[in-house]
């Protein structure tokens, strides 16, 4: 067992719980050099002052399943494993407020919520996703669509910024103006403004009854067509979805929930406006499931909503073009996430990158490159433009003067 | 360069007519909705554009000046209190809707624009915007950006910050930045997010996107009467534990409904020792089944009236008394503070038992109104100026009240800002690291604290020297420490 002075001190504060790295602990193939596991706030507070101390470089791990996500860091000489800071500190079921520590798993942040009727109205792609991690990167599904993301559920943080200071802003009631948003500074921030380590977020009522009205169609226009329909009716959907694979038709999916008799009427006008669907109970396998495989090659697109028909549209073109299958998906809120294999050439999946770019930004997104082997990513522009850039990193500075936290993962090289 | 100066130059760049330097029109804008704090401005500015609102704003920095941005002047914590040596820069001259887009479901506006005026835009559409606070009759886009503002209906679908996808600010050092727009997510960090709410302190908008939601098929409304606020606290446990979030879920107790009753003859039953307006909205079907359980469980919880609105114009009657509430408590009394505070809902009977106590044992009045569906507390503290004393006691109670709200695990200010009033109370819910962290945002933005100086923060942080950005070669490695991998 290698010794030396960082990893004494790390385990003055963690025990065994602090070790050399290992070669499953890279960053997006960037290897680190020792691993903190801290069980509280507390401890996190002294690893991160520790860190400063020491001058180390720190990425924050929960789940690991987004950890490759974004750009690769720069170097890496801490990863902090929140998995010891989990499990739900209070759930105020009378008032629809949960507050849980950040390593939790959101599966069982979820299951121990619907033993209340209740739930955290976010989608859960990966099973090992932790609710800290799911901030970090924004994560969000189909019901984005009636329940927002979570910047609209979040409402209150505890964070360790970079010099090990503790902070907190807003708190556990829904309703809440006093001083700055500091959650919605460090949801999809990639860990690079601080250490979250404890959340509170507003929950749902789980619905008593859904019914989803699937539709197949030949193309884009059809899709956008049914997808219109809905969106411009008065049901109220919770979600509208499109799958459109590589190859053959697309499948529209609207999911909506309420009450018995209510779900009942919406969904046979919900069918009228789509025509020829077919009504189930249960969601299509595809729903909420990245079109991409964790080695793949994922991209996240964005457009303003009626934008929708015409990426799918480019989607289509750009795959012709470039002779590579992209499969893509996404919701009615404009946001898609687009798929390539393992095995695209860095140059292809560049072009496919920079044509559904320019394609984006006609309709008001952005495209990002979340995830991609590392020969592809190397020829990625990840990030793209980002409006508002000079602000983000005088932010930045401030917080994280030396830049030690998650260095180069996020946009701009911060 | 002084504060004449300045004016001159002012004229130059936006035109004499936009600068107004005259004690009397100064006057007009030495408050906001918050008349207890009054500050005559040395300045105020009208302009009509972005560039004339970054024009001054480039002016002030460079004459080291600070400026408030107002809209309205509707806000209720003197966010848009002038400062006495300052620019007050009025964004109402500011009032266009540059585009209503239904199909994206985006209108985009200037901040002068008044928030009903939005909805109506979109009317025909059917669309409408839905953070609807008491005052948006007359209040601004701007004010309610800068203030994050909720409304009665913000239990389901949300504050400002959930309908505002995009702006253009004038940063505080004066350059024009956008930041979101009309497609959702857009990379980098949310500081539009941090913006909305940031009660001018990071800025100006100039321009907003707003999100547009779709008309519900169907709204129904209904009132009820209790004995006490207990009876109708239960009503709303009840109703929220049963898995229904209605549209708004509102609360008034006797003496709000007094005063509301002498101010705009509402007619609310009479006797009641409390009053709920729940609404419930959504599609025929479901808004039909929901309302059943609502009434179901006010009369479960001995509602002794319960009234339907038949129409929009019974609705609006019922509404009326709510929305008036705060400048009907002028009826019964000469002056009074709005407390906004917050607690978790369940809480409710246990605070309010507490806030009549400390009513009891001051002697100080409090009338109660508030939104019950997400425990967001709007205690009216009514006292007699003119009275010695009456003015402190008040301060006293309100003081006490959000110490409540602060132990049971609440908030300060729930929709109406800290601003200028409640500033001193940020320390009583926040460490002094949480406070510190927050200005560090402060200082990214407008590190000579020029954009709504003294608001917010009890005490203003420093900010220093930004260390260096780590370059070159990493200490570790430099010294043997570390290899490169």
């Amino acid at each position: 067992m290698p010794t030396d002075a960082t990893l004494e001190a790390l385990r003055k504060v963690c025990d065994e719980r602090a070790r050399p790295a290992e070669e499953g602990d890279s960053v997006a193939d960037v290897p680190a050099r020792y691993v903190a596991a801290p069980t509280s706030t507390e401890e996190a507070s002294e690893v991160l002052r520790l860190a400063a101390e020491q001058d180390l470089r720190v990425v924050a791990r929960g789940g690991g399943s987004k950890l490759g996500w974004g750009a690769p860091p720069t170097a890496v000489d801490l990863v902090v494993d929140t998995g010891g800071i989990a499990g739900v500190v209070e759930h105020a079921a009378g008032d629809l407020v949960v507050v849980v520590r950040a390593g939790t798993a959101v599966v069982d942040l979820q299951s121990s919520l619907a033993g209340a009727g209740q739930q955290l109205a976010l989608d859960v792609p990966e099973a090992a996703a932790t609710v800290g991690g799911m901030v970090a990167t924004n994560t969000s599904g189909p019901r984005r669509l009636l329940y927002g993301t979570l910047r609209d559920l979040l409402i209150g943080v505890t964070f360790v910024r970079a010099d090990g200071v503790v902070a907190k802003a807003g708190g556990k009631v829904v309703k809440n103006v006093a001083g700055y948003d500091f959650g919605k500074l460090l949801t999809g921030s990639y860990g690079t403004l601080g250490l979250v380590t404890q959340l509170a977020f507003r929950l749902h009522p789980l619905p008593r009854v859904s019914r989803v009205l699937t539709l197949e169609v030949p193309g884009p226009v059809e899709a956008g067509r049914a997808v219109a329909a809905v969106l411009e009716s008065q049901v109220v959907p919770t979600a509208v979805e499109v799958d459109q694979p590589a190859t053959g038709p697309l499948t529209v999916a609207v999911l909506l929930e309420g009450t018995e008799a209510g779900v009942a009427g919406r969904a046979a006008r919900a069918a009228d406006l789509l025509g020829d669907a077919n009504e189930g109970d249960d969601v299509p396998p595809w729903f909420g499931a990245y079109p991409f495989a964790p080695d793949g090659v994922g991209l996240k697109l964005t457009c303003e909503i009626s934008g929708l028909t015409r990426l799918l549209v480019a989607v289509r073109r750009t795959a012709e073009r470039q002779d590579v299958p992209v499969d893509v998906r996404g919701s009615a809120t404009g946001v898609l996430y687009a798929g390539m294999p393992a095995d695209t050439a860095p140059d292809i999946a560049a072009a496919v990158l920079a044509d559904l770019r320019a394609a984006a930004t006609t309709y008001g997104g952005s495209v990002v490159a979340l995830t991609a082997p590392a020969a592809v990513r190397a020829a990625l522009d990840v990030w793209g433009p980002v409006p508002g850039l000079d602000l983000m990193v005088r932010l930045k500075d401030q917080l994280d003067p030396e830049h030690r936290l998650s260095p180069g993962r996020f946009v701009g090289g911060i | 360069m002084d504060l004449d100066q300045l004016a001159v130059r002012l004229r130059s760049e936006i035109g004499a007519d936009r600068v107004l330097t005259d004690r009397q029109q100064l006057r007009t804008y030495e408050c906001d909705g918050l008349a207890q704090y009054k500050v005559m401005p040395a300045i105020v500015v009208l302009p009509a554009t972005t560039d004339q609102v970054a024009a001054v704003v480039g002016a002030c920095v460079e004459a080291k000046v600070p400026y408030v941005a107002r809209g309205s002047g509707t806000g209720l914590s003197g966010g848009a209190l002038p400062h006495a040596d300052g620019v007050l820069i009025v964004t109402s001259q500011m009032r266009a809707i540059l585009e209503v887009d239904a199909p994206n479901q985006r209108a985009v506006v200037e901040p002068g624009v008044i928030n009903l005026q939005v909805s109506r835009e979109a009317a025909p559409y059917g669309y409408y915007y839905a953070p609807d606070p008491s005052s948006q009759q007359i209040c601004s886009i701007g004010g309610n950006v800068a203030e994050n503002s909720g409304g009665a209906h913000c239990l389901k679908y949300g504050f400002t910050t959930n309908h505002v996808l995009g702006i253009e600010l004038v940063a505080p050092e004066g350059d024009v930045v956008r930041l979101g727009g009309k497609a959702p997510d857009p990379p980098g960090y949310d500081l539009l997010g941090a913006f909305v709410g940031s009660e001018g302190t990071l800025g100006i908008a100039t321009e907003v996107t707003l999100r547009l939601m779709r008309t519900p098929e169907a709204v129904r409304t209904l009132l009820a009467a209790f004995e006490s606020t207990d009876h109708a606290g239960g009503a709303v446990s009840a109703i929220i534990g049963a898995g229904v979030i209605p549209a708004a879920i509102e609360m008034m107790d006797a003496l709000a409904i007094e005063a509301a009753e002498a101010a705009v003859h509402c007619n609310y039953p009479e006797g009641a020792g409390a009053v709920l307006i729940v609404e419930i909205d959504g599609p025929a079907d479901e808004v039909e089944s929901q309302f059943a359980d609502v009434e179901r469980h006010c009369r479960a919880n001995d509602a002794f009236e319960i009234r339907i609105a038949a129409d929009d114009v019974e609705r609006a009657l019922f509404w009326k008394g709510r929305k008036s509430a705060f400048a009907a408590v002028g009826r019964i009394s000469p002056d009074y503070i709005v407390q906004d505070g917050v607690i978790p809902r369940t809480a409710l009977p246990d605070v309010l038992r507490r806030i009549a106590d400390l009513s009891g044992s001051s002697d100080v009045r409090v009338a109660n109104v508030f939104h019950a569906g997400d425990g967001n507390l709007h205690p009216l503290v009514l006292f007699d100026e003119s009275v010695a004393g009456q003015a402190d006691d008040a301060e006293e109670v309100s003081g006490a009240i959000l110490d409540l709200c602060i132990e049971y695990g609440g908030s300060i200010t729930g929709e109406h800002g800290v601003g200028m009033d409640k500033a001193k109370y940020m320390s009583r819910m926040f460490t002094d690291e949480d406070l510190d962290t927050m200005q560090l945002l402060r200082c990214a933005f407008d590190p000579e604290h020029l954009s709504n100086p003294g608001k917010i923060f009890p005490t203003p942080r420093l900010c220093g020297e930004v260390p260096g950005r780590h370059k070159g070669v990493h200490p570790m490695q430099e010294s043997g420490l570390a290899e490169v991998f």
